[in-house]
Parts: structure tokens; C-alpha cells; sequence
């Protein structure tokens, strides 16, 4: 993207044009071009999830329109351009009017930052990781503010618990991210991918991995962790007075967001765009990074369609006493170990530059220390479950007692 | 690419990112039907008619989660030059970091003691 930006400049300029206009101007072909790919796989996904749901479910999904089914997201999108639009008179217009635009914008500026291959991005930034959450934390603002401005109660219910959920989720996600930084010893998500070529980094930390996983599929509001529209209790919960066009950007967002997350998964934690053959072209390198990220957005869809939603003090207790003293645990066994090896020259301190075989010591250490700390992880947890199983047989069995009858 | 250039880019990309989800709404503003009335346009028009005001004060937990949320981020923050050091990083530097995790763990574990984290 850059070599694109700076030749269009320059041909503009060549051709007499205004050197500020000329930069302006191939600085907006490189929005468009990087936007344009979130935008059209936007399309798709709706399909895609439609039809996996369905699957799962155990059912056909949208098959009517055009071949199986593909056209289903285009008349939806008719239907909803020709829906009235209600703006509830009591709502805050303004906010009631920004909070679907922010919703989108903040899930497409992720993509700014995304490197497609090892040449084609739209920016390289050296702060990309904290780019990433900064950004990411905007769709909270989104859903808050729609809650608010609607004017509504089962819509305020709703933003309140975004801003427990989403935001209580954002530690976790912050700590496990941390790791992979760490590991690469730099915030851009070039380097970070560059820094994977020996090894990636769910090898290096699978714990970090399952973490920002979990607290992922928090971030994008999905089951377990949809009760922020729980339909049941909330009726829809932030979005319940939106419509037509409004209430598809709504969800427009949230299916690109989760398959963004699956993308930022692959660079973080399976090495982006590396795969065989990579550097034979930038096409295969795309098709990487697609492949993964598609196969981990694949298993949040699984995940969605699969467990049950949580209630509010489980998922608070979930994070705070578990998932949160997890991260921090996990940082510090990781930054510990490593700095430990360094110290004692068994792994790399450049590890843009490290072979697989300079890193082998460091990935069976780190594997076991995380090996360990799963299996201690599995005990407590087995050990809780066990207890609970066991209160809530007590519990049954008070309960199913015959009463003592009278007169024996 | 000078980093001018890199944040005149995210800058552009900010400004064109709401664009995309207005240009739908604003086509659906000049094709949808136009028929409202009182009682469509009423808070939860499908509905019970809501009682009283809905902007009302919330439950305090809410408020406490945010206040450690709050700890919580701005002290990560300043944990990610540590990260970006860490190859290159001293044993000292590499201790006063470890130091700041042990605190901000401190200050989890306080507010697990003072109940802040049940769900009352």
C-alpha cells in the first residue's frame, strides 16, 4: 500500500497536479482499496453465518435466493432500504442517529492496520496492538450511547450491561495481547507476524490464546456473552427501538467484528499471512491469512450456536475471579520464564532473526510451564465443579424428602 | 511512508469509516415510506406503555466495575512500552516491571476482599 501511495502520488504530481491534492488523493484510493475488503466480505458473512447457524441447527438456512441462497444478504438489504424508519420521539436524535454510524466505522478502522500480506496494508503503525483495542473500545460507545438515546428501559438494561460486560472483557483481552507483543518485542502487527516465522505464537503461549479467545467472543457481544440484547429477558435489549436500515448497520458490525476478530486471532497467535509458499506470491500469502482466519471465525460461530447464555454475576465472576487473575498469572509466567532463559542464552533475544532451531529450547520450556499451568488450571476447576454438583444434589435431595406423614 | 503520512492514512480512514454505514441509511432516507404518528413514534410502540422516566439512577455495581476497569486499563497501558522492551531489556528494568504487575494483582485481590467484584 505504501509503494502504492507514494508512486500514484508521484505519477499525480508528474502530471502537474497539486502536491498536497496528489497525496490526498492516493491517500483516499488507500482507504477505499483496504475498506473495500471488510466491506464485501461483509456481504458474505451475513450468508455464512446464516447458513452455519442453520446447519448446527440442524436446519437448511436461506436457500431461495439465488444459487444456494447467496443473494439472500441483497434482499434483505432491499427489504431493508424500503422499511420505515421509526426515530422514537422521546429518543436524544443525534445520538440516536450517530450510534449505528460509530458501531460500523469502529469495526471498519480495525482494518487499518491489518496486513493482508507482507506488503499489502493499509498503514504499518508502530503502535498497532494499542490501535487495536483503542479502536475496538469504540463499539462499546456505540452500543452504550444507541442504549441510551433510545430512551427506553429494556434498551438502557441493555448499554448498562455493555459497559460491565464489554469493558470488564477488555482486561483479560488487554493482558493476553500483551504476550504476543511481548514475544515480539514490538506493538506492529507486521512485526508481530514477521516475528512468528520460526515458530507461532499459540505454540509459544497457547493460555494467551484461549484468553483472548474467550474474552474476544466477549468483546463482540455473542453467546455465551450476548446478554447485552438478550432477547428473552431484554427483547433485544440496546437495539429494540431501531429499524430498517439503522438496525442492519447494528448487525452489520457485529458479524464483521467477529470475523475482524478471527482475523487479528491468525496474526496475533497462528502467523498471519505465513503458510507455505507465502513469498511466491501475495495472493497465497491473502489466502493464508483468509484460511485461518475463517476457520477460527468458523469456531465462534460453533461456539455461539452451541452454549447456552450466561447469567450477568456469572459472566462478572467468570472475569473478574477467574479470567483476570488467569492473565496476570499467565504474564508473569510467561515474561518470567522467558527472561530467565534469555538470562541463561537458551532463547533468542532477537527473535525477528531466530531459526526454528534457536527457539526450540524456548518453545518446549514455555509449552511445558503453560502445560502445567493448564492442568493445575483443570484441577481447580474440576474440584469446583465437583463441589458444586454436590450442593446442588444436597440440595435436590432435601428437596424430592417425602414429607413425614402423620400418625406413624 | 514518513509517519505524517502513516496518520494522515488513519486520520483519512477515520473520517471515510462512517461514511460507509451512512451512505445505506441515506439511500433508505430517500426511498423508505414516510407515515408517522403518535402513537408509532411513542417509546416502545409495540407495547406496554412505559411508566415513568427511563433515564433513572442505575444499580451502584455497575459503577464499581467501571472504577476498577478503569485501574485496570490505564495501568495496562503503561505496561506495553515494558513488552516492546522487554528483548532488549535490563534485569532491573525487567524487575520494576514485574513490581507493577505485582501491584496492580494487589490491587485486584483488594477489591476481591472488599466484595467489590460480587454481584450484589
Amino acid at each position: 500500500m505504501e509503494e502504492l501511495c507514494t508512486g500514484l502520488c508521484s505519477i499525480l504530481v508528474e502530471s502537474g497536479a497539486d502536491a498536497g491534492l496528489a497525496l490526498f488523493l492516493s491517500l483516499l484510493v488507500g482507504v477505499l482499496l483496504v475498506s473495500g475488503v471488510p466491506l464485501i466480505t461483509v456481504i458474505l458473512l451475513i450468508w455464512i453465518e446464516r447458513k452455519v447457524a442453520a446447519r448446527i441447527q440442524d436446519r437448511i438456512g436461506p436457500n431461495r435466493v439465488g444459487p444456494v441462497g447467496l443473494l439472500q444478504t441483497i434482499a434483505d438489504m432491499i427489504k431493508l432500504l424500503s422499511k420505515e424508519d421509526i426515530t422514537p420521539t422521546a429518543a436524544d436524535r443525534v445520538l440516536y442517529n450517530a450510534a449505528p454510524l460509530v458501531s460500523f466505522a469502529s469495526v471498519v478502522l480495525l482494518w487499518a492496520v491489518i496486513p493482508f500480506t507482507p506488503f499489502h496494508y493499509g498503514v504499518d503503525l508502530e503502535i498497532g496492538a494499542l490501535y487495536f483495542v483503542a479502536i475496538a473500545s469504540f463499539g462499546t460507545l456505540a452500543i452504550m450511547a444507541a442504549g441510551w438515546a433510545s430512551n427506553n428501559k429494556y434498551a438502557l438494561l441493555g448499554a448498562f450491561r455493555v459497559v460491565a460486560l464489554l469493558v470488564s472483557y477488555e482486561v483479560p483481552l488487554v493482558f493476553a495481547l500483551l504476550v504476543p507483543v511481548l514475544l515480539a518485542g514490538s506493538m506492529s502487527l507486521v512485526d508481530i507476524v514477521n516475528a512468528q516465522n520460526a515458530m507461532w505464537f499459540v505454540v509459544l503461549s497457547p493460555l494467551a490464546f484461549v484468553i483472548f479467545y474467550i474474552s474476544s467472543q466477549a468483546e463482540t457481544g455473542r453467546a455465551p456473552f450476548d446478554l447485552i440484547e438478550a432477547e428473552s429477558e431484554l427483547v433485544a435489549g440496546f437495539n429494540i427501538e431501531y429499524s430498517g436500515m439503522k438496525f442492519g448497520m447494528f448487525f452489520a458490525a457485529e458479524f464483521l467484528h467477529v470475523f475482524t476478530n478471527g482475523i487479528i486471532m491468525a496474526i496475533l497467535f497462528f502467523g498471519g499471512w505465513m503458510g507455505p509458499l507465502y513469498y511466491e506470491s501475495p495472493l497465497i500469502a491473502f489466502a493464508w491469512l483468509g484460511v485461518k482466519g475463517g476457520l477460527i471465525y468458523l469456531t465462534t460461530l460453533w461456539l455461539r450456536n452451541t452454549v447456552p447464555r450466561l447469567r450477568i454475576d456469572q459472566i462478572m465472576a467468570f472475569n473478574w475471579k477467574f479470567l483476570v487473575p488467569l492473565s496476570i498469572a499467565n504474564l508473569i509466567v510467561v515474561s518470567f520464564v522467558l527472561k530467565a532463559l534469555q538470562e541463561l542464552e537458551l532463547a533468542p533475544r532477537d527473535i525477528l532473526s531466530a531459526s526454528f532451531g534457536d527457539l526450540l529450547p524456548t518453545t518446549v520450556i514455555l509449552l511445558l510451564f503453560n502445560g502445567a499451568m493448564i492442568f493445575y488450571l483443570l484441577g481447580i476447576l474440576r474440584k469446583r465443579g465437583r463441589e458444586a454438583r454436590r450442593e446442588s444434589q444436597a440440595a435436590r435431595a432435601d428437596f424430592a424428602q417425602p414429607a413425614p406423614v402423620a400418625g406413624h | 511512508m514518513n509517519i505524517l503520512n502513516e496518520w494522515a492514512f488513519v486520520g483519512l480512514f477515520a473520517v471515510m469509516a462512517p461514511v460507509f454505514p451512512a451512505l445505506p441509511i441515506v439511500i433508505a432516507w430517500l426511498f423508505r415510506p414516510r407515515k408517522p404518528n403518535v402513537l408509532k413514534s411513542s417509546t416502545y410502540e409495540c407495547g406496554v406503555e412505559t411508566i415513568g422516566d427511563t433515564w433513572v439512577q442505575f444499580r451502584v455495581q455497575y459503577y464499581i466495575y467501571g472504577l476498577i476497569f478503569l485501574v485496570f486499563d490505564v495501568e495496562m497501558v503503561f505496561l506495553f512500552p515494558w513488552a516492546v522492551a522487554y528483548n532488549e531489556m535490563s534485569l532491573f528494568g525487567f524487575v520494576a516491571g514485574f513490581l507493577f504487575i505485582f501491584l496492580l494483582t494487589d490491587a485486584l485481590f483488594y477489591a476481591w476482599k472488599k466484595n467489590a467484584l460480587d454481584w450484589k
